[in-house]
Protein backbone atom coordinates (compact mmCIF):
# COMPACT_ATOMS: atom_id res chain seq x y z
CA UNK A 1 0.00 0.00 0.00
CA UNK A 2 1.25 3.65 -0.92
CA UNK A 3 2.00 6.33 1.77
CA UNK A 4 -1.17 8.70 2.21
CA UNK A 5 -1.11 11.64 1.00
CA UNK A 6 -0.78 13.23 4.09
CA UNK A 7 0.93 12.74 7.32
CA UNK A 8 0.25 12.05 10.81
CA UNK A 9 -0.08 15.74 12.02
CA UNK A 10 -2.41 16.33 9.51
CA UNK A 11 -4.80 13.12 10.28
CA UNK A 12 -4.16 14.15 14.16
CA UNK A 13 -5.81 17.26 13.12
CA UNK A 14 -8.25 16.94 11.34
CA UNK A 15 -9.69 13.67 13.25
CA UNK A 16 -9.72 16.17 16.08
CA UNK A 17 -11.31 18.78 14.50
CA UNK A 18 -14.52 16.71 13.42
CA UNK A 19 -14.99 16.42 16.82
CA UNK A 20 -15.56 19.91 17.35
CA UNK A 21 -19.22 21.45 17.83
CA UNK A 22 -20.53 24.59 16.75
CA UNK A 23 -21.33 26.74 19.13
CA UNK A 24 -19.73 25.65 22.66
CA UNK A 25 -16.86 26.49 24.64
CA UNK A 26 -13.17 24.28 24.69
CA UNK A 27 -10.20 24.46 26.14
CA UNK A 28 -7.90 25.22 23.64
CA UNK A 29 -3.98 24.68 23.86
CA UNK A 30 -1.16 25.52 21.68
CA UNK A 31 -0.01 23.08 18.88
CA UNK A 32 -2.46 20.29 17.41
CA UNK A 33 -5.77 21.38 19.30
CA UNK A 34 -5.22 24.85 17.85
CA UNK A 35 -4.89 24.10 14.22
CA UNK A 36 -7.70 21.57 14.87
CA UNK A 37 -9.66 24.66 15.94
CA UNK A 38 -8.70 26.86 13.54
CA UNK A 39 -9.99 24.06 11.03
CA UNK A 40 -13.47 23.82 12.59
CA UNK A 41 -13.96 27.39 12.92
CA UNK A 42 -13.50 27.43 8.86
CA UNK A 43 -15.56 24.03 8.01
CA UNK A 44 -18.66 22.92 10.63
CA UNK A 45 -18.32 25.22 13.29
CA UNK A 46 -17.81 28.61 12.83
CA UNK A 47 -19.13 29.70 16.37
CA UNK A 48 -17.11 27.29 18.35
CA UNK A 49 -15.60 29.67 21.14
CA UNK A 50 -11.99 28.83 22.31
CA UNK A 51 -11.28 29.36 25.77
CA UNK A 52 -7.32 29.90 26.34
CA UNK A 53 -6.35 29.36 29.59
CA UNK A 54 -4.15 32.80 29.99
CA UNK A 55 -7.26 34.84 29.64
CA UNK A 56 -8.18 34.81 25.62
CA UNK A 57 -11.68 34.10 24.94
CA UNK A 58 -13.51 33.53 22.08
CA UNK A 59 -10.93 34.45 19.53
CA UNK A 60 -11.19 34.01 15.91
CA UNK A 61 -7.99 32.03 14.71
CA UNK A 62 -6.65 33.81 11.18
CA UNK A 63 -2.82 32.98 13.00
CA UNK A 64 -1.41 30.51 14.71
CA UNK A 65 0.12 31.56 18.19
CA UNK A 66 3.61 29.47 19.08
CA UNK A 67 2.79 30.55 22.88
CA UNK A 68 -0.28 30.39 25.06
CA UNK A 69 -0.67 33.46 25.58
CA UNK A 70 0.36 34.72 22.22
CA UNK A 71 -1.60 37.77 20.40
CA UNK A 72 -3.94 35.45 18.34
CA UNK A 73 -4.99 33.69 21.53
CA UNK A 74 -7.71 36.58 21.79
CA UNK A 75 -7.64 37.65 17.95
CA UNK A 76 -10.82 39.60 17.48
CA UNK A 77 -11.99 37.62 21.03
CA UNK A 78 -15.20 38.75 22.60
CA UNK A 79 -12.99 39.38 25.96
CA UNK A 80 -9.70 39.45 27.12
CA UNK A 81 -8.92 38.35 30.89
CA UNK A 82 -6.60 36.15 32.78
CA UNK A 83 -5.92 32.45 34.19
CA UNK A 84 -7.43 33.02 37.11
CA UNK A 85 -10.97 34.04 35.69
CA UNK A 86 -10.92 31.09 33.13
CA UNK A 87 -10.29 28.34 34.75
CA UNK A 88 -13.00 29.35 37.86
CA UNK A 89 -15.25 29.64 34.92
CA UNK A 90 -14.27 26.20 33.87
CA UNK A 91 -14.74 25.31 37.46
CA UNK A 92 -18.37 26.99 37.12
CA UNK A 93 -19.19 24.83 34.37
CA UNK A 94 -19.24 26.77 31.28
CA UNK A 95 -16.44 25.10 29.03
CA UNK A 96 -17.58 22.08 27.67
CA UNK A 97 -14.41 20.10 25.95
CA UNK A 98 -10.88 20.37 27.16
CA UNK A 99 -8.01 19.08 24.83
CA UNK A 100 -5.10 17.32 26.69
CA UNK A 101 -1.94 15.35 26.04
CA UNK A 102 0.43 13.69 27.91
CA UNK A 103 3.60 11.12 27.70
CA UNK A 104 1.49 8.33 28.91
CA UNK A 105 -1.84 7.34 29.40
CA UNK A 106 -3.73 4.17 30.84
CA UNK A 107 -7.07 2.67 30.28
CA UNK A 108 -8.98 4.99 32.76
CA UNK A 109 -7.28 8.15 30.67
CA UNK A 110 -5.28 9.14 33.02
CA UNK A 111 -2.50 11.43 31.45
CA UNK A 112 0.84 12.08 32.96
CA UNK A 113 3.13 14.93 31.63
CA UNK A 114 5.33 15.03 34.79
CA UNK A 115 7.95 12.86 35.04
CA UNK A 116 9.38 9.36 34.06
CA UNK A 117 10.09 7.51 36.91
CA UNK A 118 9.74 8.34 40.28
CA UNK A 119 9.19 11.48 40.96
CA UNK A 120 11.91 12.02 43.06
CA UNK A 121 14.22 10.75 41.11
CA UNK A 122 13.18 10.90 37.47
CA UNK A 123 14.60 9.24 34.45
CA UNK A 124 12.81 12.23 32.81
CA UNK A 125 11.75 15.38 34.16
CA UNK A 126 8.90 16.20 32.01
CA UNK A 127 7.37 20.24 32.21
CA UNK A 128 4.59 19.04 34.86
CA UNK A 129 0.73 20.08 35.09
CA UNK A 130 0.70 22.95 33.24
CA UNK A 131 -3.27 23.82 32.64
CA UNK A 132 -3.80 19.77 32.30
CA UNK A 133 -4.73 18.78 35.41
CA UNK A 134 -7.11 22.25 35.76
CA UNK A 135 -8.67 21.34 31.95
CA UNK A 136 -8.82 17.50 33.11
CA UNK A 137 -10.40 18.51 36.80
CA UNK A 138 -13.28 20.98 35.30
CA UNK A 139 -14.09 20.64 31.67
CA UNK A 140 -16.96 18.46 31.00
CA UNK A 141 -15.19 16.38 28.10
CA UNK A 142 -12.00 15.68 28.05
CA UNK A 143 -10.45 14.89 24.50
CA UNK A 144 -6.70 13.57 24.13
CA UNK A 145 -5.06 13.75 20.96
CA UNK A 146 -1.01 11.35 20.99
CA UNK A 147 0.67 9.74 18.84
CA UNK A 148 -0.27 5.77 19.72
CA UNK A 149 2.18 3.15 20.98
CA UNK A 150 3.01 0.86 23.93
CA UNK A 151 5.15 3.26 25.57
CA UNK A 152 2.28 5.87 25.40
CA UNK A 153 -0.84 3.58 26.30
CA UNK A 154 0.76 1.74 29.60
CA UNK A 155 -1.01 -0.21 32.00
CA UNK A 156 0.03 2.00 34.75
CA UNK A 157 1.05 5.78 34.04
CA UNK A 158 4.44 6.62 36.08
CA UNK A 159 2.37 9.51 37.67
CA UNK A 160 -1.03 10.57 37.24
CA UNK A 161 -0.58 14.63 36.83
CA UNK A 162 -4.19 15.16 34.96
CA UNK A 163 -7.08 12.89 36.82
CA UNK A 164 -8.68 10.34 34.18
CA UNK A 165 -11.56 8.23 35.34
CA UNK A 166 -8.65 7.25 38.17
CA UNK A 167 -8.94 3.96 39.47
CA UNK A 168 -13.02 3.24 37.71
CA UNK A 169 -16.75 4.33 38.30
CA UNK A 170 -17.33 6.73 40.83
CA UNK A 171 -13.34 7.48 41.58
CA UNK A 172 -13.83 11.21 39.94
CA UNK A 173 -16.77 11.96 42.02
CA UNK A 174 -15.34 9.98 45.66
CA UNK A 175 -12.28 12.83 45.61
CA UNK A 176 -14.40 15.85 45.09
CA UNK A 177 -13.91 16.00 41.58
CA UNK A 178 -17.35 17.88 39.47
CA UNK A 179 -19.74 15.87 38.86
CA UNK A 180 -20.36 13.98 35.40
CA UNK A 181 -16.43 15.28 34.07
CA UNK A 182 -14.13 13.31 32.86
CA UNK A 183 -12.47 11.74 29.47
CA UNK A 184 -14.73 11.50 26.55
CA UNK A 185 -12.57 11.00 23.30
CA UNK A 186 -8.85 9.83 22.96
CA UNK A 187 -7.40 10.87 19.21
CA UNK A 188 -4.42 9.00 18.19
CA UNK A 189 -2.21 8.60 15.34
CA UNK A 190 -4.29 4.95 14.83
CA UNK A 191 -7.73 5.31 16.12
CA UNK A 192 -10.23 7.17 18.15
CA UNK A 193 -11.39 5.44 21.52
CA UNK A 194 -13.95 6.43 23.46
CA UNK A 195 -14.74 4.97 27.14
CA UNK A 196 -17.34 2.25 28.36
CA UNK A 197 -19.87 3.52 29.94
CA UNK A 198 -20.30 1.32 33.04
CA UNK A 199 -16.40 -0.07 33.39
CA UNK A 200 -14.95 3.24 32.61
CA UNK A 201 -12.15 1.72 30.73
CA UNK A 202 -11.04 2.83 27.09
CA UNK A 203 -12.54 1.35 24.35
CA UNK A 204 -11.84 1.22 20.49
CA UNK A 205 -14.46 3.34 18.30
CA UNK A 206 -13.03 3.47 15.00
CA UNK A 207 -9.85 2.81 13.46
CA UNK A 208 -7.59 5.47 11.04
CA UNK A 209 -7.67 4.74 7.33
CA UNK A 210 -5.78 1.77 6.60
CA UNK A 211 -5.37 0.74 10.38
CA UNK A 212 -6.39 -2.84 12.01
CA UNK A 213 -8.30 -3.51 15.17
CA UNK A 214 -5.30 -5.65 15.73
CA UNK A 215 -3.02 -3.26 14.75
CA UNK A 216 -4.61 -0.80 17.36
CA UNK A 217 -4.79 -3.56 19.97
CA UNK A 218 -0.84 -4.56 19.36
CA UNK A 219 -0.04 -0.84 20.00
CA UNK A 220 -1.78 -0.64 23.14
CA UNK A 221 -0.21 -2.02 26.70
CA UNK A 222 -3.29 -2.52 28.55
CA UNK A 223 -6.57 -5.07 27.50
CA UNK A 224 -8.75 -2.77 24.90
CA UNK A 225 -12.20 -3.02 24.81
CA UNK A 226 -13.84 -2.88 21.51
CA UNK A 227 -17.47 -0.95 20.80
CA UNK A 228 -20.11 -3.49 19.38
CA UNK A 229 -19.15 -1.96 16.05
CA UNK A 230 -16.03 -0.41 15.26
CA UNK A 231 -15.92 2.08 12.87
CA UNK A 232 -13.17 3.35 10.42
CA UNK A 233 -12.84 6.95 9.99
CA UNK A 234 -12.80 8.84 6.48
CA UNK A 235 -9.43 9.90 5.30
CA UNK A 236 -8.99 13.77 5.32
CA UNK A 237 -10.68 15.41 2.96
CA UNK A 238 -8.90 17.63 0.01
CA UNK A 239 -10.31 20.63 1.12
CA UNK A 240 -9.44 20.41 4.90
CA UNK A 241 -5.96 19.51 3.81
CA UNK A 242 -5.83 22.60 1.58
CA UNK A 243 -7.11 24.87 4.40
CA UNK A 244 -4.61 23.58 7.01
CA UNK A 245 -1.29 23.93 4.49
CA UNK A 246 -2.44 26.77 2.16
CA UNK A 247 -4.45 29.45 5.24
CA UNK A 248 -3.85 28.01 8.60
CA UNK A 249 -0.11 26.88 9.11
CA UNK A 250 0.96 27.72 5.56
CA UNK A 251 4.73 28.09 7.07
CA UNK A 252 4.48 24.59 7.75
CA UNK A 253 5.21 24.83 11.76
CA UNK A 254 3.33 21.95 13.20
CA UNK A 255 2.29 20.43 10.20
CA UNK B 1 -24.78 23.94 68.67
CA UNK B 2 -27.68 26.50 67.79
CA UNK B 3 -28.24 26.47 63.82
CA UNK B 4 -30.33 28.83 62.49
CA UNK B 5 -29.81 28.27 58.88
CA UNK B 6 -31.24 24.50 57.34
CA UNK B 7 -28.51 22.13 57.30
CA UNK B 8 -27.86 21.14 53.64
CA UNK B 9 -28.55 17.27 53.22
CA UNK B 10 -25.24 16.68 52.46
CA UNK B 11 -23.25 18.25 55.11
CA UNK B 12 -21.23 16.21 57.86
CA UNK B 13 -23.09 15.88 61.59
CA UNK B 14 -19.85 16.66 63.45
CA UNK B 15 -18.09 20.18 64.79
CA UNK B 16 -15.06 19.08 63.42
CA UNK B 17 -13.11 19.30 59.88
CA UNK B 18 -12.03 15.97 58.98
CA UNK B 19 -8.50 16.27 56.86
CA UNK B 20 -8.83 13.70 54.39
CA UNK B 21 -5.33 13.83 52.01
CA UNK B 22 -2.21 15.64 52.24
CA UNK B 23 0.33 16.39 49.85
CA UNK B 24 3.81 14.83 50.61
CA UNK B 25 5.51 18.15 48.94
CA UNK B 26 7.16 20.72 51.45
CA UNK B 27 5.41 24.21 51.94
CA UNK B 28 8.67 25.40 50.21
CA UNK B 29 7.16 29.23 51.56
CA UNK B 30 4.49 29.09 54.81
CA UNK B 31 1.30 31.68 54.49
CA UNK B 32 2.47 33.74 57.38
CA UNK B 33 -0.49 36.23 56.94
CA UNK B 34 0.25 38.54 59.59
CA UNK B 35 3.73 39.22 58.54
CA UNK B 36 2.69 40.21 55.42
CA UNK B 37 0.21 42.54 57.01
CA UNK B 38 2.97 43.80 58.94
CA UNK B 39 5.27 43.89 55.60
CA UNK B 40 2.44 46.18 53.88
CA UNK B 41 1.60 48.66 56.29
CA UNK B 42 5.23 49.33 56.52
CA UNK B 43 5.98 49.89 53.39
CA UNK B 44 6.17 53.87 51.82
CA UNK B 45 2.54 54.75 50.11
CA UNK B 46 4.32 57.70 48.74
CA UNK B 47 3.80 58.64 45.24
CA UNK B 48 7.43 58.96 44.69
CA UNK B 49 9.81 57.95 41.66
CA UNK B 50 10.95 54.21 41.64
CA UNK B 51 12.70 54.48 38.34
CA UNK B 52 16.27 52.83 38.35
CA UNK B 53 18.09 50.11 36.05
CA UNK B 54 18.56 46.51 36.10
CA UNK B 55 21.43 46.10 37.71
CA UNK B 56 20.02 48.58 40.92
CA UNK B 57 16.67 46.68 41.25
CA UNK B 58 18.24 43.36 41.35
CA UNK B 59 20.97 44.44 43.60
CA UNK B 60 18.39 46.38 46.15
CA UNK B 61 15.80 43.79 46.30
CA UNK B 62 16.71 40.31 45.41
CA UNK B 63 19.04 38.73 47.82
CA UNK B 64 20.69 34.68 47.59
CA UNK B 65 17.65 32.02 48.95
CA UNK B 66 14.58 34.06 48.08
CA UNK B 67 11.55 33.07 47.08
CA UNK B 68 11.25 34.90 43.63
CA UNK B 69 8.03 34.61 41.01
CA UNK B 70 7.75 35.73 37.22
CA UNK B 71 4.68 36.64 35.85
CA UNK B 72 4.10 35.48 32.19
CA UNK B 73 2.55 33.17 29.67
CA UNK B 74 4.66 31.17 27.53
CA UNK B 75 6.82 33.27 25.55
CA UNK B 76 4.63 36.66 26.20
CA UNK B 77 5.73 39.57 28.74
CA UNK B 78 8.65 37.60 29.90
CA UNK B 79 10.66 39.80 32.31
CA UNK B 80 13.53 39.35 29.94
CA UNK B 81 15.80 42.11 31.15
CA UNK B 82 15.45 41.62 35.04
CA UNK B 83 16.24 37.88 34.65
CA UNK B 84 19.23 38.51 32.60
CA UNK B 85 20.41 40.84 35.87
CA UNK B 86 19.78 38.37 37.95
CA UNK B 87 22.19 35.35 36.14
CA UNK B 88 24.66 38.37 35.51
CA UNK B 89 25.25 38.70 38.84
CA UNK B 90 24.51 35.36 39.78
CA UNK B 91 22.26 35.31 42.61
CA UNK B 92 21.61 32.04 43.54
CA UNK B 93 19.76 29.23 45.88
CA UNK B 94 16.72 30.53 45.01
CA UNK B 95 13.58 29.22 45.08
CA UNK B 96 10.96 29.95 42.16
CA UNK B 97 7.44 29.36 41.72
CA UNK B 98 7.85 27.56 38.26
CA UNK B 99 5.61 28.60 35.50
CA UNK B 100 7.91 29.57 32.67
CA UNK B 101 9.55 29.07 29.39
CA UNK B 102 12.43 31.38 28.55
CA UNK B 103 13.71 33.11 31.85
CA UNK B 104 13.09 30.20 34.46
CA UNK B 105 15.49 28.24 31.80
CA UNK B 106 17.84 30.94 31.94
CA UNK B 107 17.55 30.48 36.07
CA UNK B 108 18.03 26.91 35.85
CA UNK B 109 20.53 27.05 33.09
CA UNK B 110 22.63 29.09 35.11
CA UNK B 111 22.39 27.02 37.96
CA UNK B 112 20.57 29.62 40.11
CA UNK B 113 17.59 27.06 41.27
CA UNK B 114 17.25 25.27 44.53
CA UNK B 115 14.06 24.38 44.87
CA UNK B 116 10.75 25.04 42.73
CA UNK B 117 6.76 25.35 43.14
CA UNK B 118 6.18 23.97 39.64
CA UNK B 119 3.88 23.72 37.58
CA UNK B 120 5.06 24.06 33.54
CA UNK B 121 8.75 24.95 32.92
CA UNK B 122 9.10 23.70 28.98
CA UNK B 123 9.89 25.42 25.92
CA UNK B 124 6.25 24.77 24.05
CA UNK B 125 5.81 23.88 20.30
CA UNK B 126 10.06 23.28 20.92
CA UNK B 127 9.31 20.57 23.86
CA UNK B 128 10.91 19.87 26.89
CA UNK B 129 13.18 22.05 28.92
CA UNK B 130 16.80 20.71 28.68
CA UNK B 131 17.65 23.02 31.57
CA UNK B 132 14.69 21.70 33.36
CA UNK B 133 15.99 17.85 32.64
CA UNK B 134 19.69 18.37 33.50
CA UNK B 135 19.00 20.20 36.87
CA UNK B 136 16.16 18.09 38.48
CA UNK B 137 17.54 14.85 37.28
CA UNK B 138 20.93 15.23 38.55
CA UNK B 139 19.33 16.39 41.86
CA UNK B 140 20.68 19.99 41.56
CA UNK B 141 17.38 21.53 42.16
CA UNK B 142 16.50 19.52 45.28
CA UNK B 143 13.08 19.85 45.68
CA UNK B 144 9.77 19.94 42.64
CA UNK B 145 6.30 20.34 44.46
CA UNK B 146 4.03 20.22 42.19
CA UNK B 147 1.00 22.66 41.27
CA UNK B 148 -1.49 22.98 37.99
CA UNK B 149 -1.54 26.63 36.57
CA UNK B 150 -4.29 27.66 38.04
CA UNK B 151 -3.21 25.92 41.63
CA UNK B 152 -0.08 28.79 41.49
CA UNK B 153 -2.80 31.45 40.16
CA UNK B 154 -5.32 30.54 43.47
CA UNK B 155 -2.26 30.12 45.73
CA UNK B 156 -1.50 34.02 44.72
CA UNK B 157 -5.15 35.39 44.55
CA UNK B 158 -5.19 33.76 48.62
CA UNK B 159 -2.23 35.81 49.62
CA UNK B 160 -3.71 38.89 47.39
CA UNK B 161 -6.96 38.32 49.32
CA UNK B 162 -4.41 37.98 52.37
CA UNK B 163 -5.75 34.69 53.63
CA UNK B 164 -3.37 31.37 54.45
CA UNK B 165 -5.68 29.64 51.94
CA UNK B 166 -7.91 28.75 49.35
CA UNK B 167 -10.52 26.11 48.51
CA UNK B 168 -10.39 25.02 44.72
CA UNK B 169 -11.83 21.79 42.74
CA UNK B 170 -8.47 21.36 41.07
CA UNK B 171 -5.46 18.73 41.51
CA UNK B 172 -8.17 16.62 43.57
CA UNK B 173 -7.34 12.57 42.97
CA UNK B 174 -4.29 12.85 41.54
CA UNK B 175 -0.61 12.70 41.83
CA UNK B 176 -0.20 16.47 41.58
CA UNK B 177 -1.54 16.61 44.66
CA UNK B 178 0.03 13.63 46.40
CA UNK B 179 3.43 15.60 45.73
CA UNK B 180 1.93 19.07 46.79
CA UNK B 181 1.74 20.52 49.67
CA UNK B 182 -2.26 21.21 49.81
CA UNK B 183 -4.28 19.68 51.89
CA UNK B 184 -7.93 17.98 50.91
CA UNK B 185 -10.58 18.55 53.93
CA UNK B 186 -14.53 17.41 54.09
CA UNK B 187 -16.42 20.51 52.95
CA UNK B 188 -18.21 21.89 55.88
CA UNK B 189 -21.14 22.93 54.00
CA UNK B 190 -21.36 20.18 51.44
CA UNK B 191 -19.82 16.93 52.68
CA UNK B 192 -17.25 16.78 49.28
CA UNK B 193 -14.02 16.55 48.86
CA UNK B 194 -12.27 19.82 48.15
CA UNK B 195 -8.36 20.98 48.32
CA UNK B 196 -7.09 23.91 50.20
CA UNK B 197 -4.06 25.19 48.48
CA UNK B 198 -2.11 27.71 50.54
CA UNK B 199 -1.22 31.31 50.18
CA UNK B 200 2.00 31.95 48.29
CA UNK B 201 3.46 34.90 49.48
CA UNK B 202 6.54 36.41 47.49
CA UNK B 203 9.59 37.74 48.52
CA UNK B 204 10.14 39.20 45.71
CA UNK B 205 8.08 39.32 42.27
CA UNK B 206 9.21 40.39 38.63
CA UNK B 207 6.39 41.41 35.87
CA UNK B 208 6.76 42.92 32.88
CA UNK B 209 4.03 45.70 31.39
CA UNK B 210 3.27 47.84 28.66
CA UNK B 211 3.35 50.91 30.66
CA UNK B 212 3.92 52.22 33.58
CA UNK B 213 4.33 55.85 35.56
CA UNK B 214 8.13 56.65 37.36
CA UNK B 215 6.06 55.31 40.91
CA UNK B 216 4.76 52.52 39.17
CA UNK B 217 1.28 52.62 38.74
CA UNK B 218 1.46 49.70 35.93
CA UNK B 219 -1.11 49.10 33.01
CA UNK B 220 -0.66 45.90 31.06
CA UNK B 221 -2.39 45.51 27.45
CA UNK B 222 -4.28 42.35 26.28
CA UNK B 223 -4.82 39.17 28.25
CA UNK B 224 -3.49 39.86 31.93
CA UNK B 225 -2.14 36.26 32.42
CA UNK B 226 -2.10 36.21 36.55
CA UNK B 227 -0.46 39.45 37.10
CA UNK B 228 -2.94 40.85 39.50
CA UNK B 229 -2.86 38.33 41.49
CA UNK B 230 1.09 38.18 41.70
CA UNK B 231 1.03 41.52 42.08
CA UNK B 232 -0.46 41.39 45.35
CA UNK B 233 1.60 38.85 46.69
CA UNK B 234 4.61 39.82 46.65
CA UNK B 235 6.52 41.17 49.36
CA UNK B 236 8.48 43.61 46.81
CA UNK B 237 7.91 44.07 43.00
CA UNK B 238 10.34 45.13 40.58
CA UNK B 239 8.19 46.14 37.79
CA UNK B 240 10.31 46.70 33.95
CA UNK B 241 8.25 48.20 31.62
CA UNK B 242 8.01 48.94 27.67
CA UNK B 243 7.39 52.89 28.21
CA UNK B 244 7.90 55.26 31.02
CA UNK B 245 4.82 57.84 30.86
CA UNK B 246 3.24 60.10 33.18
CA UNK B 247 1.34 59.95 35.83
CA UNK B 248 -1.71 62.23 34.04
CA UNK B 249 -1.98 59.08 31.02
CA UNK B 250 -2.20 56.79 33.79
CA UNK B 251 -4.72 59.47 35.93
CA UNK B 252 -6.62 59.59 32.64
CA UNK B 253 -7.58 55.55 32.13
CA UNK B 254 -7.48 54.64 35.72
CA UNK B 255 -9.26 51.64 34.95
CA UNK B 256 -6.74 50.35 33.10
CA UNK B 257 -4.04 50.14 35.73
CA UNK B 258 -3.25 46.38 37.05
CA UNK B 259 -0.66 46.84 39.66
CA UNK B 260 -1.19 50.35 41.81
CA UNK B 261 2.30 52.33 42.96
CA UNK B 262 2.09 51.59 46.74
CA UNK B 263 2.79 47.44 45.17
CA UNK B 264 5.86 48.54 43.74
CA UNK B 265 9.28 49.48 44.77
CA UNK B 266 11.44 49.49 40.92
CA UNK B 267 10.46 50.45 38.08
CA UNK B 268 12.75 49.73 35.05
CA UNK B 269 12.64 50.85 31.76
CA UNK B 270 12.70 48.22 28.99
CA UNK B 271 11.80 48.58 25.81
CA UNK B 272 12.01 45.04 24.24
CA UNK B 273 11.65 43.92 27.65
CA UNK B 274 10.31 40.51 26.97
CA UNK B 275 12.63 39.71 23.94
CA UNK B 276 13.49 37.34 22.57
CA UNK B 277 9.54 36.95 23.57
CA UNK B 278 6.64 38.59 22.80
CA UNK B 279 4.56 41.87 24.02
CA UNK B 280 1.40 41.89 22.42
CA UNK B 281 0.50 45.02 20.14
CA UNK B 282 4.19 45.86 20.22
CA UNK B 283 6.37 43.35 18.80
CA UNK B 284 6.17 39.68 18.12
CA UNK B 285 9.01 36.43 18.95
CA UNK B 286 11.58 36.25 17.74
CA UNK B 287 12.05 33.28 16.61
CA UNK B 288 15.74 32.74 15.42
CA UNK B 289 16.94 33.53 19.14
CA UNK B 290 14.35 31.63 20.42
CA UNK B 291 15.43 28.31 18.12
CA UNK B 292 19.01 29.48 19.61
CA UNK B 293 18.42 29.21 22.51
CA UNK B 294 16.87 25.82 22.40
CA UNK B 295 19.67 24.81 20.65
CA UNK B 296 22.34 26.09 22.95
CA UNK B 297 20.31 24.96 25.56
CA UNK B 298 20.86 20.91 24.77
CA UNK B 299 24.44 20.61 26.18
CA UNK B 300 26.39 22.52 29.30
CA UNK B 301 28.83 23.71 27.57
CA UNK B 302 26.94 25.67 24.96
CA UNK B 303 24.27 27.05 27.52
CA UNK B 304 27.61 28.28 29.21
CA UNK B 305 28.72 29.72 26.03
CA UNK B 306 25.05 31.27 25.15
CA UNK B 307 25.26 32.90 28.68
CA UNK B 308 28.47 34.37 28.19
CA UNK B 309 27.46 35.97 25.32
CA UNK B 310 23.64 37.57 25.42
CA UNK B 311 24.15 38.16 29.33
CA UNK B 312 27.89 38.10 30.48
CA UNK B 313 29.66 40.02 27.78
CA UNK B 314 26.60 43.05 27.44
CA UNK B 315 26.81 45.08 30.64
CA UNK B 316 23.04 45.95 30.86
CA UNK B 317 19.99 45.78 28.70
CA UNK B 318 20.76 48.31 26.23
CA UNK B 319 24.21 46.71 25.30
CA UNK B 320 21.58 43.78 24.98
CA UNK B 321 19.70 44.68 22.27
CA UNK B 322 22.42 46.46 20.61
CA UNK B 323 23.39 42.89 19.81
CA UNK B 324 20.74 42.68 17.73
CA UNK B 325 20.49 45.92 16.18
CA UNK B 326 17.69 48.58 15.40
CA UNK B 327 16.69 46.91 11.77
CA UNK B 328 16.47 43.94 13.26
CA UNK B 329 14.17 44.49 16.08
CA UNK B 330 11.72 47.23 13.96
CA UNK B 331 11.17 44.23 12.02
CA UNK B 332 9.79 42.33 15.11
CA UNK B 333 7.36 45.30 15.35
CA UNK B 334 5.92 44.56 12.20
CA UNK B 335 3.37 41.60 12.68
CA UNK B 336 2.36 43.03 15.79
CA UNK B 337 0.69 46.35 14.53
CA UNK B 338 -2.95 46.86 14.45
CA UNK B 339 -4.09 47.48 18.18
CA UNK B 340 -7.44 49.86 18.02
CA UNK B 341 -6.67 52.82 19.94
Amino acid sequence: MSDPPYNSSELLICTAARLMEDGTTAFIGTGIPMLAAALAQRLHAPNLVPVFEFGGTGAILETLPLAVGGGCTFNRAVAASGIRDIVETAQRGFVEYGFLGGAQIDAYGNLNTTVIGEHDHPKVRLPGSGGGNDVGSHAWRTIAIMPHDRKRFVHHVDFITTPGYLTGPGARERTGLPRGTGPYRVVTTLAVLGFEQVSKRMQLLATQPGVTVDEVAENTSFELLLADHVGQNPPPTPEELRLLREEIDAEHLYI
Amino acid sequence: MDRTLPVPPQAPARDTLRILDRGHGDLIQPPDVEAFRAWNRAKSKRLVDKRMSEAEAVRRFIKPGDYIGTELYGTVRCPMSLVHEIVRQRIGELRVAGQGVLELDLLLGAGLVRALDITYIGLEVYGLSNCLRREVESGRVERCVEWSNAGIAWRFKAAAMGVPFIPVRSMLGSDTLKYSAATVIECPYTGAPIALLPALILDVGLIHVHRSDASGNAQIDGISGFAFEMARACKRLIISAEEIVETEVIRRRPDRTTIPYYLVDAVVEAPFGSHPGEMCYRYARDEGQIRRWVEASKDPATTAQFLQTYVDDVPDHRSYLALFGDDHLEKLREPARGRPE
